[in-house]
């Protein structure tokens, strides 16, 4: 245990410019991993500040412009500098060429590319939040981005512009990696979930990307330029805008739980000791998600003035694209009947995600219904809705499957005891925080209001507590993974008892991640009649 | 702080329909969710590695199941869309007698405008159980006139009328929000919206005074404008003659027809060219950043007045 560690990824160069040169997919995820725990903590800075101010019916911290820049920073980092890469940039980057027995991805040169680019959008955005941020909403809904806003409108677009490159370029990769690289006797359907999971977000990374792309040229053109697009005033019609963002920004919300969702698959089988319960349904929902969710744009706006036919149609698509999702859920259920269940750290986190997922999943029906969408959209019935599927589901995700690999990342062990209790007060903050905001949208509390008539103030007032819960239960890990990290145990080879290929190499893995090319011969998540691992590929 | 609201008034009989539908919703949430957690814990603790609980029952024909829950889901959820878009088909079909009010969201107010000629702001004054339409236009960016006791909500987009319609059944006094994101002071573009009896509403339209109906302000407007000057008789160009023609159908020189409401008078003064009437030249100039939208609204109620039936507007 306390042998000089082996040759590994992280040994094998040093320097600063191993790291900002690399082109080891498991470097690159790391140097993901540090960039999206800062905006991580910048988004989640901005969300303190937001309960702060909405503890008193009036101005509570400042003007209503400085709310106003509050909240569209919030969303815009949270949106595209942390959710959408978060899973797919960081563990899918790391993880997918090891569960599938390959050197790296495909394009290693493209991936780092990615990073960069990330970055660069990552930069030019902080820079116009500092030189005094914008106050569109991230939304940037017409005609009030072109002629109405005050702030950094040019530059914030910019930057995420910048970023859609990264997804771009990450999408493509994947997609390529995971079909040309695939180990001998790693099928299709020998893929792990979260594999496939990524894939699926993959395609509607690359397919949907150039659509927001697209859309944000055209802004800035209107807005610089004064070409009509969108604005009335210039001959533009403000709901193109919409259908062209939400055409990219619905399926972004699937870029951001598929993945989540493909590691809750991992997680589920794993500490129960079981195959996973349907494989072929999992995966087969994860393509629907993806296909579907391009024809469900429309539900954002059923009282923005478009077609009745339209809205009948997009709220039919909309209870469509549940059947998958639900079916997931049954299939996370099944497989723990019958299992050997453990209760790591990795399980709590898979727990509280399928118990808030189910929870974001149907009120998203309430959502679709379309006379109760009249009444509780733009309220915090939305607000809570998306949170329930984004935090509640997202982010335990990223965090189930961060405490899951960390042991193969890192090659340390973290105290289980203290990871338990953050996973369960993350729970129970996220509980107390959202919860309310049920209750205040169906009052017809609308969001995005600084000041608020007085009754609705008790429910702020608990939402507020519990947030503070919730960033305790998110700061912890920050503590015990550094903790880890300078004194932690070192960690085996398969700590988790696991059967993916992943963990057939050292913790952490050498550069090349193999030593030879594995030869898979059996589908993930196999076991014994005792609960013993059966791996994928015999190692060595 | 004291007490804990957790349901809102209702104060129209639709607004008890939508209560319905989503207690419906949240029963099955109930029971969903309740099923789901409960399965969570109950394997949880039967299945935790150190029970010797029975695991000798492996399922194997798991295609039972998926198709049993796919199908049960499915057959849910199509019942609640039918449910939710019967309801919602209901906001799409106003009466055709109903109360019509203009009303005008800028940045920061709402401005409404009765046939009466009485104008407020930030309030919205209705009879009880009398079916009222408003028309609504924006001034500048987009807003959401939101009465959540009415559960109803209608974004108003810059550069077309919106209209929505309710008839309340509850007197009282009730939130008006704008719920659209619009700028600085999004949060306090509202007010209220009274709903009073008949007499009430008849004393309180006296006491506005309301110097001249909207229609009568719409002729002032049509003569200033120079509109008259056309499309009355014995004008100098050959432009068509209003009277009658509201709420009845166009021939277009393109050889499409189209129905004389208010979005197509509006939209002819703002952009006459894009839809002109069969047989006449398309010589109009366009009054588009030349009039407000308060004033389109009484040029609007104007031509309804002399429309065939009179107009609603005229009353």
């Amino acid at each position: 245990m306390l042998a000089p560690p082996n040759l590994s990824y992280l040994n094998a160069k040093t320097g600063i410019r191993s790291w900002l040169l690399t082109t080891d997919h498991k470097r690159i995820a790391l140097l993901y991993f540090a960039s999206i725990t800062f905006f991580f903590a910048v988004g989640g800075i901005a969300a303190t500040l937001i309960r702060f101010e909405l503890i008193t019916p009036g101005p509570t911290l400042g003007s209503p412009d400085f709310y106003n820049r509050l909240f569209t920073m919030h969303g815009i980092i949270m949106v595209w500098f942390f959710l959408i890469p978060s899973i797919p940039a960081t563990m899918g980057n790391f993880m997918i060429p090891m569960m599938i027995g390959a050197r790296d991805l495909a394009f290693p040169r493209l991936n780092l590319a990615s990073w960069y680019f990330y970055i660069a959008g990552g930069i030019v955005t902080i820079t116009a939040l500092l030189l005094g941020g914008v106050d569109t909403g991230w939304t940037f809904y017409e005609p009030y981005s072109t002629f109405y806003a005050t702030g950094y409108v040019i530059l914030t677009v910019f930057g995420i512009f910048l970023s859609g490159f990264s997804s771009i370029l990450t999408g493509l990769n994947f997609i390529v990696t995971t079909h040309k690289l695939r180990a001998p006797g790693m099928t299709w359907y020998r893929l792990p979930v979260f594999v496939w999971s990524t894939y699926a977000t993959s395609l509607i990374l690359v397919l949907a990307t150039p659509v927001l792309a697209m859309t944000l040229i055209m802004l800035l053109v209107e807005r610089v330029f004064h070409v009509g697009i969108f604005s009335p005033q210039l001959g533009g019609d403000p709901l193109l805008f919409q259908h062209m963002f939400w055409f990219y920004s619905h399926p972004a919300v699937y870029i951001m739980i598929l993945p989540s969702m493909g590691v809750i698959s991992e997680l589920v089988p794993v500490f129960a000791r079981k195959p996973l319960f349907g494989y072929e349904f999992v995966v087969w929902c994860s393509i629907a998600i993806a296909g579907i969710g391009f024809l469900v744009w429309g539900h954002h706006m059923f009282v923005a003035g478009q077609a009745l036919y339209a809205s009948l149609a997009f709220s039919f698509l909309s209870y469509l694209v549940a059947v998958p999702s639900a079916v997931k859920v049954f299939n996370w259920i099944a497989t723990m009947h019958e299992g050997w269940i453990h209760f790591d750290a990795p399980m709590l986190y898979a727990f509280g995600f399928i118990g808030l997922f189910t929870v974001g999943g149907l009120t998203g029906l309430f959502l679709a219904a379309l006379a109760v969408d009249v009444h509780v959209t733009d309220t915090y019935f939305v607000v809570a809705h998306f949170h329930y599927i984004m935090v509640g589901g997202a982010v335990m995700g990223y965090f189930g499957g961060l405490h899951y690999w960390w042991p193969k990342i890192t090659g340390r062990l973290y105290p289980d005891y203290w990871a338990r209790f953050a996973a369960i007060l993350a729970f129970f903050g996220f509980n107390l925080t959202f919860f309310p905001q049920f209750i205040l949208g169906y009052l017809g509390m609308p969001r995005r209001y600084q000041s608020y008539p007085p009754e609705f103030q008790v429910w702020h007032v608990l939402s507020s507590a519990g947030a503070s819960i919730l960033a305790v239960g998110y700061a912890l890990p920050l503590f015990y993974f550094s903790w880890s990290i300078l004194k932690g145990k070192r960690a085996p080879a398969n700590p988790w008892h696991a059967t993916g290929l992943e963990w057939t190499t050292p913790s952490p893995p050498p550069p090349a991640n193999f030593e030879e090319t594995p030869v898979v011969i059996r589908p993930p998540y196999q076991y014994d009649r005792e609960g013993n691992p059966l791996m994928q590929a015999d190692n060595g | 702080m004291a007490s804990f609201p957790w349901w809102p008034q209702a104060a129209s009989g639709y607004a008890s329909e939508v209560d319905f539908l989503f207690g419906s919703l949240l029963v099955i949430a109930a029971l969903t969710s309740g099923l789901v957690f409960f399965l969570l814990l109950f394997f949880a603790n039967k299945y935790r590695h150190t029970s010797n609980a029975d695991r000798s029952g492996t399922t194997k024909k798991t295609w039972r199941w998926e198709i049993g829950w796919t199908t049960a889901s499915l057959l849910i959820f199509v019942g609640l869309a039918v449910w939710g878009a019967n309801l919602y088909v209901h906001l799409y079909n106003p009466p055709p007698d109903a109360l019509q009010i203009f009303v005008v969201g800028k940045q920061w107010m709402w401005k409404a405008e009765h046939p009466g000629g009485q104008r407020e702001i930030n309030e919205l004054h209705v009879p009880v159980g009398q079916d009222v339409r408003l028309v609504l236009a924006s001034q500048d960016v987009i807003h959401s006139f939101y009465v959540p006791a009415l559960r109803i909500k209608q974004d108003v987009v810059p550069g077309r009328y919106e209209t929505m319609w309710f008839q309340a059944d509850k007197v009282g006094r009730y939130h008006l929000f704008c719920a659209e994101y619009c700028g600085t002071d999004h949060a306090h573009m509202g007010g209220w919206v009274t709903v009073m009896d008949a007499r009430a509403y008849g004393d309180w339209l006296k006491a506005q005074g309301g110097e001249m109906t909207l229609a009568d302000q719409g002729q002032q407007l049509f003569r200033r404008y120079g509109c008259s000057g056309c499309h009355e008789s014995g004008g100098t160009v050959r432009a068509p003659q209003l009277e009658g023609v509201f709420g009845s159908p166009v021939p277009l020189s393109n050889g499409s027809v189209v129905i004389a409401d208010d979005k197509y008078i509006r939209d002819s003064i703002l952009d006459p060219k894009a839809q002109v009437a069969a047989g006449y030249a398309p010589v109009m100039p366009t009054f588009a950043g030349q009039i407000s939208e308060d004033d389109l609204a009484k040029l609007v109620a104007y031509i309804e007045s002399i429309g065939p039936s009179g107009g609603r507007a005229a009353r």
